[in-house]
This record gives structure tokens, C-alpha cells and sequence, in this order.
């Protein structure tokens, strides 16, 4: 089975996060980053797909060293080989990026392809499935339990106070929801490994962005309320204020 | 300059959902701003029924109906030409679709069959000067991006439960459109086959209008009892941190923060949560905010605007006591 994982290194969640100069960027010199915590469940179902259905599993990255990065840590995870599509250019726009994944995994008897639900970061949840879509293949998104067989698939994905099973041919895109699977943590062996895996790397141009970014800024910071009390004594002041304050009880 | 705006509504066992209205009165606010404009609702369902009539009355000036024996279930392939259809008939200049489940699935991918650009999870839009723009959180919350678009039609995904629906006017009337949308075999190579509901009674998170949240000061998940008991009351969905379900307590549909759900609730009771960044961004949205928590120093208290200090199993007892004899 030929198995795509789509993989992006993002800002450590527990980043500060500063606003640019120039008020529409990020300043991103003292950003530790990690790979997308949702792609690390797309890699591990990955795997798994490997495990039980035999064949090989490639990473695709794209963006500058930051993508080699996310590459090297799914391959220490157990990923084959790694294709890092390299752009100076910045790669925030979803359509942009689907549009250059579609481009590089179109030609390549894909079977499955897996993506994080979303990047944490940029927060879109776009870019599987546009790839899906520019491909005509099925998509099935935020999916939380998954088989995958020779020629298709079925599983669940959460809606709103329940879920949907859904049965879907191959070739198709799944993004992985958190609870898809545990993912494996990287052994020093499989570190070791990572470093001698090939990774094929091609220089790609970005088609001309549909967005333009106006303004980056801090949200309004909500203003300190107050202490009611302590302990249970303070609940008929809690509820007082809830009901003649607030106005929400 | 006239802006045409559709919103792609939500129904599930046959009703409207309530972001479908937001939708709408998103879509009249910026048909105002630019100076004219129509507004319009595109359903895609099995039977319209009686839905033309209400999203009427919620502000749409056109209702396209595409109707489908394969719509009783979320059907993307369907769905997806069924907006896409919509958009080139009514000349659509924007496109709003709920950021719901749904909504997230579908933006994407009409996104990619129309060559259009999506803004996901708006918590703001306006038409100034001619120009459409969105303002959506990013970097879980901790900025906010603003963009415009060159391209359209744009497409806006909006958070739910942030734009403010119209009152609903019965006097207003719109004319229907069906829309004659053909499904090809790759349409329907994906199918949901089954939609199970959780049993319980309780909202969904990110749909509830009052959400009651337990985090490791819960201190296991037999005691989230006690929040199931306030949420009762209070009709609201029950939410918890990272730490609540990286440890079992719950499952992964309840968290809210940064891996997990985004809520704007007008009320959120965070009880024995210490307010982790990651949490605060999934519920910074909340109108009213009120904290629980033994330690008087903890975060959450710097977003709350109530806060009581103490012992959640002294004090949820004792709250839950207090709504259920206002009752």
C-alpha cells in the first residue's frame, strides 16, 4: 500500500507568541517549534495502516528547515522516506499549500493520505481537504476510529453530541482527530534510524495568494473580574450576581 | 458597491440550526455595510418542508433548495456541488458557512471546487470601503489575524454562537429557488452510513449556551457527577480540560482548548481548572465566565468575572443546592 502522511512543524504550544514590527506577522526568533501535535496521530494511523496492510509510508513537508525537522521526527517514528517540497515563500494560505501538496501526491498511486486535523498555529483545517478535493478523492475529516482495508475504508468521525460512520472507496484523505490512536513516542534507535532515511527534496513555487494578512494584534484582554468569596458561603452572592448582574441565570 | 452574500445552512433531523440564523444575520450586516446587496440561504436537504419560510423570517431575501433523497445524512460530495451550484447562480460575492462540524468539513472543500478562499473560524467580518475582510484567532487565540480577500466569492467560516442572529421578522417573505444538482459516482464514493447521539440529554460543548466544565481538580470521573448535576439545571453542556480527559475522566469530544473545542457560551463554569493557556484559548470567548478553584492564585481567575475560592466539593454542592430551590 502506498501511504502519505502530510506533516508540518509548528510553534510549541506553550510558545509566547509576540506580534511583529510591521503588526502583520508573527516574531518568530524565540519560537520553540514541535511536530503539529494532530500530525503525530496521522502518522502513528499511518504506521498502523503499514503494520497491517504491508507497504511504505512516506512524509511530505512543506516550508523551509522547519519542514526537514517535521520529516526527521516521523521517521524516527517508523516513516520510510520523506519528500520535503522546499519555498522560501511563506505558506500560510490553505489553498496555496493544498494546491502544491495536490500537485506533488497526484502523480503518486497514492492509496491513503493522512493529515492533523488541523496545524496548531495557523488553526485552518483546510488543507486535507483540498487536497482530496483537487484529487476527486474521498475525504473524511477528524476522524476518530479508522480501518482502513484493501480497497476501502470505514470508521467514525465526532459531530456535534455524537458521530458519524461513514464507509468511503480508496484512494482517500483522512485527518486525524486526537483519540484516533496513541501515538508512538520516538526511540533513540529509531532516532538513530531517521537520520540514514532518504529524504527527497524539490523546490516548489507557491501559485499567487488569494488572502492578504491586513492586520496581526492581541485579542481584547478581558479585564479582571472579581472574587465573590470562599468557599460555599460565597454561592447566594454567586447567584445573586449571575441573575441581576450578569443576567444569565 | 452591491455585495451578494449566501449562507450555507445548517439542518439536522430536520431543524434549523441556530448558526444558520447567525449566518444570516451576519450576511444582512455586511449587505448593509456595503450599501446594497441581496442575502441569500442555500439548504441542501432531503425535504424543505417548511425551512424556506423560516430562514425568511431569519433575513434571507432568496432561499436555493437542493433537494435529495442522499441529503438525510451529510453527504459531502452532494453538499458540496449543492453550494457550489448555489454560488454561481445567485452570483455569490461571499459565502458564509458555520464553523460546526459540518461547516468545517464543507468550507475546504467547496473552497478548493471553486477556486475560492475560506477564512476559518471568523469571530469577526465587515465591508469597509469596498474591501470584505474577517478577523479570525490564531496561534490558539493568543493573536488575532485580520485578512481580506483578493479573490471570490470569499468564504467565511464563522465560530458559532458569536454573530448575533436578527429577531425573527414573519413578515419577511423570499422567493424559492430550486437548484437542480447532480451527483456524480465520486459525489457519493464517501457515505455516512450511520449518525449515532450520545445518550443523555446534554448540549454538545461547542453548542450549548451555558457550559459547566470540570478539570484535575475533579480529582476523578466519578465526580463529575456533580457537575452533571449543575449541568442539568442549567441545560448546559459539559466540558473539561486536557487533564480531565488525558486522564479518563472523559472522552475527547468533551475538551475544550487548544486541542480540542473552541466555545463561546454566555455562560462557562470552570470548576477546579487552573486555566492552562491551551484551555483559556478554547474558552476565552465565553460571555460570562466563573471560576471555582482552591488556589486563589490561579489563572483562570485572571479571565473569570466571578470568581469563588475554595474546595469544588464544598462549593458545587452547595451551588447545586441553590438553582435547584430557585427552581
Amino acid at each position: 500500500m502506498n501511504i502519505y502522511v502530510c506533516v508540518k512543524q509548528v510553534p510549541d504550544t506553550e510558545a509566547r507568541v509576540q506580534v511583529g514590527g510591521d503588526g502583520k506577522s508573527i516574531d518568530s526568533a524565540d519560537i520553540n517549534t514541535i511536530l503539529n501535535p494532530f500530525d503525530e496521530f496521522a502518522v502513528e494511523q499511518a504506521l498502523l495502516t503499514k503494520e497491517k496492510n504491508g507497504g511504505e509510508v512516506t512524509a511530505v513537508s512543506l516550508g523551509d528547515s522547519g519542514a526537514a525537522a517535521a520529516i526527521r521526527t516521523a521517521m524516527a517514528m517508523g516513516v520510510d522516506k520523506g519528500i520535503h517540497l522546499k519555498t522560501g515563500q511563506s505558506a500560510d494560505e490553505p489553498l496555496q499549500v493544498g494546491k502544491t501538496l495536490a500537485r506533488e501526491i497526484g502523480g503518486s498511486g497514492v492509496d491513503v493520505v493522512f493529515f492533523g486535523r488541523q496545524a496548531v498555529g495557523n488553526e485552518h483545517g483546510q488543507v486535507g481537504l483540498i487536497v482530496a478535493e483537487l484529487l476527486a478523492i474521498p475525504a473524511i475529516s477528524e476522524v476518530s476510529s479508522l480501518e482502513v482495508g484493501s480497497d476501502s475504508a470505514s470508521g467514525k468521525r465526532e459531530v456535534e453530541g455524537g458521530s458519524e460512520s461513514f464507509t468511503t472507496s480508496l484512494p482517500a484523505v483522512f485527518t486525524a482527530q486526537k483519540g484516533l490512536n496513541e501515538p508512538r513516542y520516538p526511540s533513540l534507535k529509531g532516532r538513530m534510524a531517521a537520520k540514514k532515511k532518504p529524504i527527497e527534496e524539490r523546490e516548489v513555487t507557491l501559485d499567487e495568494p488569494k488572502l492578504t494578512v491586513e492586520k496581526i494584534g492581541y485579542p481584547p484582554e478581558r479585564s479582571r473580574g472579581m472574587i465573590v468569596g470562599e468557599g460555599a458561603a460565597a454561592i447566594p452572592e454567586l447567584v445573586r450576581l449571575l441573575k441581576e448582574e450578569a443576567k444569565v441565570l | 458597491m452591491a455585495i451578494n452574500v449566501m449562507v450555507a445552512v445548517e439542518v439536522r433531523d430536520g431543524e434549523l440550526k441556530k448558526s444558520g440564523r447567525e449566518g444570516l444575520g451576519l450576511a444582512r450586516k455586511l449587505v448593509e455595510q456595503a450599501g446594497g446587496g441581496e442575502v441569500a440561504a442555500v439548504l441542501a436537504v432531503n425535504s424543505a418542508g417548511e425551512l424556506p419560510t423560516q430562514l425568511a423570517a431569519a433575513g434571507a431575501d432568496k432561499v436555493l433548495v437542493a433537494e435529495n433523497g442522499e441529503f438525510s445524512n451529510y453527504c459531502p460530495g452532494g453538499f458540496t456541488a449543492a453550494v457550489a451550484a448555489a454560488c454561481t447562480s445567485f452570483s455569490a460575492d461571499a459565502v458564509i458557512i458555520p464553523a460546526s462540524a459540518l461547516g468545517k468539513d464543507l468550507a475546504p472543500r467547496v473552497s478548493a471546487r471553486l477556486d475560492a478562499p475560506v477564512a476559518s473560524d471568523c469571530v469577526e467580518a465587515s465591508m469597509e470601503g469596498g474591501k470584505l475582510s474577517a478577523t479570525r484567532p490564531a496561534y490558539g487565540g493568543k493573536v488575532q489575524v485580520t485578512v481580506s480577500f483578493n479573490a471570490q466569492p470569499a468564504i467565511l467560516c464563522i465560530r458559532t454562537n458569536v454573530f448575533d442572529a436578527l429577531a425573527e421578522d414573519t413578515s419577511r417573505s423570499a422567493t424559492v429557488e430550486n437548484l437542480a444538482v447532480e451527483l456524480s459516482e465520486a459525489d457519493l464514493r464517501m457515505k455516512v452510513s450511520a449518525v449515532e447521539r450520545t445518550a443523555g440529554e446534554c448540549p454538545d460543548v461547542s453548542e450549548a449556551d451555558v457550559v459547566v466544565s470540570g478539570g484535575r481538580g475533579m480529582q476523578d470521573g466519578e465526580k463529575f457527577k456533580l457537575l452533571e448535576e449543575l449541568a442539568q439545571s442549567l441545560g448546559a453542556g459539559i466540558g473539561a480540560s486536557r487533564a480531565a480527559v488525558d486522564s479518563g475522566w472523559r472522552t475527547h469530544s468533551d475538551q475544550v482548548g487548544q486541542t480540542g473545542k473552541f466555545v463561546s457560551p454566555s455562560l462557562y463554569v470552570a470548576c477546579g481548572i487552573s486555566g492552562a493557556v491551551q484551555h483559556l484559548a478554547g474558552m476565552v470567548g465565553a460571555k460570562v465566565i466563573v471560576a471555582i478553584n482552591k488556589d486563589a492564585d490561579a489563572p483562570i481567575f485572571k479571565v473569570a468575572n466571578y470568581g469563588v475560592v475554595g474546595d469544588v466539593f464544598e462549593v458545587l454542592p452547595a451551588l447545586n443546592e441553590a438553582l435547584s430551590k430557585q427552581s
